[in-house]
């Protein structure tokens, strides 16, 4: 389908897609600059864009008044390993509803997706309970399995997406081969479904790292992630906007980094399955 | 050794049985065919040998093993699929050594396998290139060698032709019958294309709706199919089947004459009709012949090149000894 576009339009296009990107991308901007503002100026009337003294002692202060590492790490422990169990438990999962589908497969996929549909507040004060009998609550092993259990029934509809696309006699195949099940879904169906797989722990490992909710509620000071550090900063005392955003900033990079370097990966596989 | 007995197998998916109760023996070396139109349960019949699908009732044994609940892995067998289903992310050389690493093969013993694999198959350039980088026959050979380099005691082809061209699929044809020349394994071969069963076959089982219609050698069922079914399915171009009185003549519901067993004249012969399409190729021609009052059309196959073209009336004499008779039933009168 060839259309002509003519220069113009091609501008108009460009200038309009940095327009809409820029929009969507402004409040982070806006975080990372009041991040180098001093706390008046933060507040000015009218807002400073760029015309500010940069300064690092926000992030100074930040650092200096609770622990940043030790949050990051609670982070990377509860989203990597929340992400790591999903996929483990997925894996079989997706592979028995993709291709040894029951009379009931469909049904169970829209059941999990439900699970989605409901207010997450909803189930706060079982699993409050449940935590609390368990003694779970302010444990990062508590955070991980609640954060698996959260974000499953993506994981699980990712890769069933994924694994539909492998035709079942490469999988035939290997049984033929002499491969009994685990080396059928290591060597054979893992491997091929890589690409679904990458973008499915990058997906999860996003949700996970920027979930509060539960990491709100079920942490104190222990297990901790970095949800829970830029939420300290918003007290009732009083709103400290530059070390909030120092703090924000902080907590976001990481995962924008890893979204900045895995975008293709990411693109690739949220539009996975539209065009065949 | 692969002698493979089914005994009274069943198949339903659901409520539909798309196998009725079935006996079947293939003798260990023989290369059988299943042939059969399209939906005749003959690739269903051959999942059940691999283990692919479970039987609903009955036994398979695998010399004399009963294999019934045996999972594919471990009975022994090796497929080659009709998608070829190389695994896209391995090299040539680990598609093929695949089923031995399976096996736990140390890697000298692999090596060596592999190696001699890609030699019979002419595959030695090939064995660091990805299945993706190769054509569709040279993807049918890496197939083969998968399967052969495990030693199976049967080999299960199920269409593994039918996604080639026209010319390959003679080549590769030939390949498939030396290969079982040599290695003299028993091999069961799924197709619907009868010039494959007829030229491929130690013994053709011959499916329709999972019932076997006959089992025999290809000349057997060539001269003597048991039924209509048989008869028209077997032969290229099909057996004409003539009712009516000059059936009733010969005491039968419906009499089959081949194409080869007609000879044609401009003056003289029983029957008579006018040619509509004449295929002329050289070696021999195809005459199709309207107008006979016997059937709608007669195909006739005549040695060589004979000159008649479409208008043309021509006289027509078949070949009493070999005209087949049917009952009412369509079943084949001795």
């Amino acid at each position: 389908m060839a259309r002509a576009v003519t220069p113009q339009r091609k501008v108009i296009n460009t200038a309009l897609a940095w327009g809409v990107g820029l929009l969507i991308f402004f409040p982070i901007l806006w975080t990372i600059l009041t991040s180098f503002k001093t706390e008046a100026q933060a507040i000015a009337d009218p807002p400073l864009f760029l015309n500010f003294d940069w300064t690092l002692e926000n992030y100074a202060i930040v650092q200096e008044r609770s622990d940043y590492m030790r949050f990051l790490w609670n982070s990377v422990i509860i989203a990597g390993g929340s992400t790591l169990l999903g996929i483990v438990i997925a894996v079989p999962a997706a592979w028995s509803m993709a291709f040894v589908p029951g009379r009931w497969t469909k049904d169970i996929l829209l059941w999990m997706l439900s699970t989605k549909m409901l207010p997450a507040v909803g189930v706060l004060y079982p699993i409050y309970l449940i935590f609390i009998k368990l003694g779970l609550l302010d444990s990062r092993g508590g955070l991980v399995v609640v954060l698996m259990l959260i974000n499953l029934p993506i994981i699980v509809w990712m890769l069933y997406t994924y694994f539909k696309e492998i035709p079942g006699e490469i999988l035939e195949a290997a049984r033929m081969d002499g491969a009994g099940l685990r080396e059928e879904l290591l060597y054979v169906l893992t491997p091929m479904a890589i690409p679904g797989i990458a973008s499915t722990v990058l997906l999860n490992i996003i949700l996970a790292w920027n979930e509060a909710f539960w990491t709100l509620n079920l942490t104190a000071a222990k297990a901790a992630p970095l949800t829970a550090f830029i939420a300290s900063y918003s007290s009732p005392e009083g709103l400290f906007y530059a070390k909030l955003s120092a703090a924000s900033t902080m907590a976001i990079a990481p995962i924008l980094i890893l979204g900045w370097f895995s975008q293709k990966q990411l693109v690739r596989g949220l539009t996975f399955g539209a065009v065949k | 050794m692969g002698r493979i007995v089914l005994d009274k197998v069943t198949k339903s998916f659901g409520d539909v049985q798309v196998i009725p109760p079935l006996d079947l023996t293939i003798e260990d070396g023989e290369f059988t065919v299943f042939v059969g139109p399209s939906g005749c349960g003959k690739s269903t019949l051959l999942r059940l040998i691999a283990g692919l699908e479970d039987v609903s009732t009955g036994q398979i044994r695998i010399d004399r093993q009963d294999a019934t609940m045996v999972p594919p892995a471990k009975r022994g067998l090796a497929m080659v699929f009709q998608s070829y289903a190389l695994y896209p992310h391995m090299s040539v050389r680990k598609n093929i050594a695949f089923p031995l690493r399976m096996a736990k093969l140390d890697q000298a013993e692999i090596d060596r396998r592999v190696t001699g694999a890609a030699e019979v198959l002419n595959l030695t350039d090939y064995l660091d290139r990805r299945p993706g980088q190769l054509s569709g026959g040279q993807r049918q050979r890496v197939a083969i060698g998968r399967a052969i380099v495990r030693e199976p005691a049967a080999f299960l082809f199920d269409e593994p032709l039918s996604n080639l061209d026209a010319a390959l699929r003679v080549g590769m044809r030939l390949e498939i019958s030396e290969l079982h020349e040599r290695l003299k394994t028993t091999m069961i071969y799924v197709t619907h294309d009868q010039v494959e069963a007829m030229t491929m076959a130690d013994k053709i089982v011959v499916l329709r709706a999972g019932n076997i219609e006959q089992v025999g050698s290809p000349l057997e069922l060539y001269r003597e199919p048991r039924n209509l079914f048989v008869a028209g399915f077997i032969g290229s171009p099909r057996m004409n089947f003539i009712e009516g009185p000059e059936a009733a003549k010969l005491g039968a519901k419906t009499i089959g004459i081949r194409p080869e067993h007609i000879t044609v004249s401009d003056s003289e012969g029983p029957w008579s009709g006018v040619v509509s399409v004449s295929e002329h190729l050289g070696s021999d021609t195809y005459f199709h012949v309207h107008d006979t009052g016997l059937a709608e059309t007669i195909t006739v196959r005549a040695d060589g090149e004979v000159g008649f073209r479409h208008g043309d009336r021509i006289h027509l004499t078949p070949r009493m000894d070999v005209m087949q008779r049917f009952d009412a039933e369509g079943l084949r009168i001795a």
